[in-house]
């Protein structure tokens, strides 16, 4: 049986439970199927209206009910439902009580445009309306509601009420790598002996018109409208932005150790976590690419494993000229002549980008391809772009044989999160 | 196996506030019980306005400043405070490896945009799309970045160069409590040898004020200290940045530079505020982590107490229990930073015993007892206003 230590004597930290919720479906079971057929799950945005926008298009979630919708509401109800699957998969500690703390990655929360006009007009204010005359409306004391709803912490504190984590919760954002950055933080917890099990959840519901603007703005969002599931085309040579999208992951962690002492079904090991930051620019990587390439490396390190060792690569693909470039530059230094076999696909190209949610959904997604022995495509690639050598597997899901895989996450402001993942060895 | 706990040590101090910059002015301000208020620009609130700051002593480039919104701002320039103070500015090797965890808000507005568009959209023909319209002409690029929660670790990479690791951690007052617990843990367990931790807050924004007095949480009326604002509670926001060079000492010694203190504990806590008590347990619960590093004399409690009802009223209840300790609260001079605040009360508490002195009890602080002794440890309390419990200890380094 496979030691419960590593080679530096660390604990070895398993996964034994895992939910997803994306805009393809709630559940692993309906992704799986749906990442594996190539569907896209963008569609035109419904919930506020488009009109003038040069992006119409979105990975909303919109089979989930959340009445007054709020970013921090779907976000808090997303990562519920993934973390329900994840526990329940798990069937660690009891109802009500996970045996550990709460790691979660969460899109800042701020105070979003309808109840700004409902504070406005509660202020009474004719002509002008000041931030003097909302702040006299919000002391009234009749929107009391609103300061709990628009805490960072709210989010995580409804799944410390539901799920019974120990400790205070950890609300984490490294940005676009924030998923990621929740899953470093709980296999750090483990290592460290503090805990046995951890649970790491990222989400995100932040398809509202400012956002979406904001990022339109910065020049980052895809403004192929027609049609929706044509416009996230990672690795293509038209690749023009990337499409936010709303989604949630879990990941129940534990130590190797205690997951064996209650008989409890592996679903991967977390083998090794790197990150190194970037100072070269608030949203473009350094050209050199040293600090996604370090990232990778530090990664392969932490896992005591090298190159040769990596069987299938999940891209953070966003679909921006940039990204891709750099991402797929850095794999090709990293993994040197290798670098062409080993297969490469960005699941974004069907959920679009979840933002702090996709490093967790994708660490999920990468298990299940380690699990399935199968590796979902990078759908929408017509277009090749001939600076991009890489095997990119192209639009149809491919069987393949793999023990380990790295998942990639960069973020705005120099942040670059690699995990790698593992089966569990015989 | 486990290895024993590694020592870490504070190393690096950067701090302001409405004190002014540094050790010696926060020293100096408490000393004299220094009140620096604005009650006009939020009437009737009253807020703690940062003194007068240099931003291009530690942000030399103006371009770096316009990318930055005021508390990205303040953070960067008390991180490069820290870093000068822990010997490392500039030591790029040193830097390539040094870890950075920061408590960060976010979403600061551009006010005048906000005010025109709800002006007027109760008057568009198409509410909607002149929502669309005007936020796409009116919305400044570089304000969502400049207001984006972890791009204050982005600007710290950017302008300090400090890029070992970078994550941000959220969630009020909590974002720090975490921070330091965290920051702590590694060093001891080894995964980290340095890290840049702290935050920063802007205080003279409409917005936060708006948003706390959706629940009543900002001071109005007369300023008072924080343990004499009951009933009705309320604590004044203030404009801070704090950040702390966490190190172990090996690390230290190797690189020969002196500590300030030692960072022996940062502990948080989540009570259920709904159960009687909670708070008081919870910090009670707490405090039996720390008790066995606790010396029977020499002791003093720096506090969180933010002025917040009913958080303050518990946490004064729990310190009663400690009454061998003098306790100061800070947030009556310098106000509650939200997510900063807990690092910059380790921060203080570190200076306290570097100097081995307490400074005295705030003017009208009936509560806070002088302490003529002298000072080698000091417990650092955080409590939330709304959610979250943290208490750290500080000692001095012979």
């Amino acid at each position: 049986m496979a030691s419960d230590r590593d080679k530096s004597g660390r604990p070895v930290v398993v996964v034994t439970g895992m939910g997803v919720v994306t805009s393809l479906g709630a559940g692993k079971a309906d992704n799986w199927d749906k990442l594996t057929a190539g569907k896209s799950g963008i569609r035109a945005i419904k919930r506020f209206s488009t009109e003038g926008l040069k992006t119409r298009i979105a990975g909303t979630v919109d089979f989930v009910p959340v009445d007054p919708l709020t970013s921090p509401a779907l976000a808090g109800k997303l990562a519920e439902m993934a973390a329900e699957e994840a526990v329940a998969q798990s069937a660690v500690g009891r109802k009500g009580h996970f045996p550990g703390p709460l790691f979660l990655a969460v899109a800042p929360v701020e105070v979003e445009w309808p109840q700004r006009q409902e504070i406005a007009r509660a202020s009474g204010a004719n002509d002008q309306v000041t931030y003097t005359d909302m702040i006299r409306a919000a002391a009234s004391g009749k929107f009391r509601h609103y300061h709990e709803r628009f805490m960072f912490t709210s989010v995580a504190d409804g799944l410390v009420a539901k799920f019974g984590t120990e400790g205070a919760p950890v609300s984490l954002s490294t940005a676009c790598a924030s998923g990621a950055s929740a899953i470093q933080l709980g296999f750090e917890a483990i290592r460290r002996g503090e805990t046995a099990a951890a649970l790491c959840v990222a989400t995100d519901g932040s398809v509202n018109v400012e956002s979406l603007i904001r990022f339109s703005l910065l020049s980052a969002l895809s403004m192929s409208n027609d049609p929706p599931e044509g416009a996230s085309k990672p690795f293509s040579k038209n690749r023009d932005g990337f499409v936010m999208a709303e989604g949630a992951g879990a990941l129940v962690l534990e130590s190797y150790e205690a997951a064996k002492a209650r008989g409890a079904k592996i679903l991967g090991v977390l083998a090794g976590c790197g990150e190194l930051a970037d100072s070269f620019h608030r949203t473009r990587s350094s050209p050199d690419g040293k600090p996604i390439v370090g990232c990778m490396r530090n990664a392969l390190d932490d896992a005591g494993l090298t190159p040769a060792d990596i069987d299938y690569i999940n891209a953070h693909g966003t679909g921006t000229p940039e990204n891709d470039k750099m991402e797929c530059q850095c794999v090709a230094t990293v993994f040197g002549e290798r670098a062409k076999q080993i297969p490469i696909s960005s699941n974004k190209s069907m959920i679009g980008h979840t933002l702090s949610a996709a490093g967790a959904i994708e660490a999920v997604v990468t298990l299940m391809t380690l699990e399935h022995q199968r590796i979902p495509p990078t759908i929408n690639y017509n277009v090749p772009d001939p600076t991009i050598t890489l095997d990119v597997v192209p639009n149809v899901a491919r069987d393949a044989k793999m023990q380990r895989a790295i998942s990639n996450s960069f973020g705005f402001g120099g942040q670059n999160v690699s995990l790698v993942l593992a089966l569990e060895p015989a | 196996m486990a290895e024993a706990p590694r020592e870490a040590w504070i190393t690096g101090i950067g701090i302001v506030s409405c004190l002014g910059e540094g050790l010696d002015a926060h020293w100096q301000g408490f000393a004299e019980s220094k009140r620096v208020i604005d009650a006009e620009t939020f009437a009737p609130f009253i807020v703690h306005p940062l003194a007068p700051v240099d931003f291009d002593k530690q942000i030399p480039k103006r371009g770096d400043q316009r990318q930055m919104e005021p508390w990205q701002r303040i953070g960067t320039y008390a991180a490069g405070l820290a870093l000068d103070s822990a010997g490392a500015k500039g030591n790029a090797a040193l830097l390539g490896h040094m870890d950075m965890i920061v408590a960060a808000g976010g979403g600061e507005r551009d006010e005048a945009v906000d005010s025109a568009i709800l002006s007027q959209l109760p008057k568009a023909a198409k509410p909607d799309q002149f929502l669309n319209d005007r936020l796409m002409s009116d919305l400044r690029p570089t304000l969502f970045l400049a207001q984006l929660s972890n791009l204050l670790a982005g600007n710290i990479s950017i302008v300090h160069g400090v890029t070992g690791s970078s994550r941000t951690f959220m969630g009020e007052e909590l974002a720090s409590i975490d921070a330091l617990q965290i920051a702590l843990a590694r060093i001891a367990a080894g995964q980290s040898d340095i890290t840049l931790v702290g935050g920063s807050y802007n205080a003279e924004r409409s917005d936060v004020v708006m948003l706390y007095s959706f629940g009543g949480y900002c001071l109005d009326g007369e300023f008072r200290p924080v343990w004499e604002r009951e009933p009705k509670g309320g604590f004044a926001l203030g404009s801070l940045g704090a950040f702390i060079v966490v190190e172990s000492r090996a690390h230290a010694q190797a690189r020969g530079v002196k500590p300030i203190a030692r960072l022996s504990a940062a502990t948080s806590g989540y009570s259920n505020r709904q159960n009687p008590h909670a708070i008081e347990n919870e910090l009670e619960r707490l405090w039996t982590r720390i008790a066995p590093a606790l010396a029977p004399e020499g002791g003093a409690i720096i506090s969180g107490a933010s002025g917040a009802a009913p958080a303050t009223a518990a946490e004064r209840q729990f310190l009663l229990s400690h009454p061998e300790r003098p306790v100061r609260a800070t947030a009556t001079l310098i106000g509650h930073g939200i997510e900063p605040q807990m690092v910059m009360n380790v921060a203080l508490a570190a200076m306290a015993v570097s100097r081995g002195k307490l400074f005295p009890p705030c003017a009208g602080a009936s509560f806070e007892q002088p302490m003529e002794q002298a000072l080698r440890q000091v417990v650092v309390t955080g409590v939330g206003h709304w959610r979250g419990e943290g208490l750290a200890l500080v000692e001095a380094v012979d």
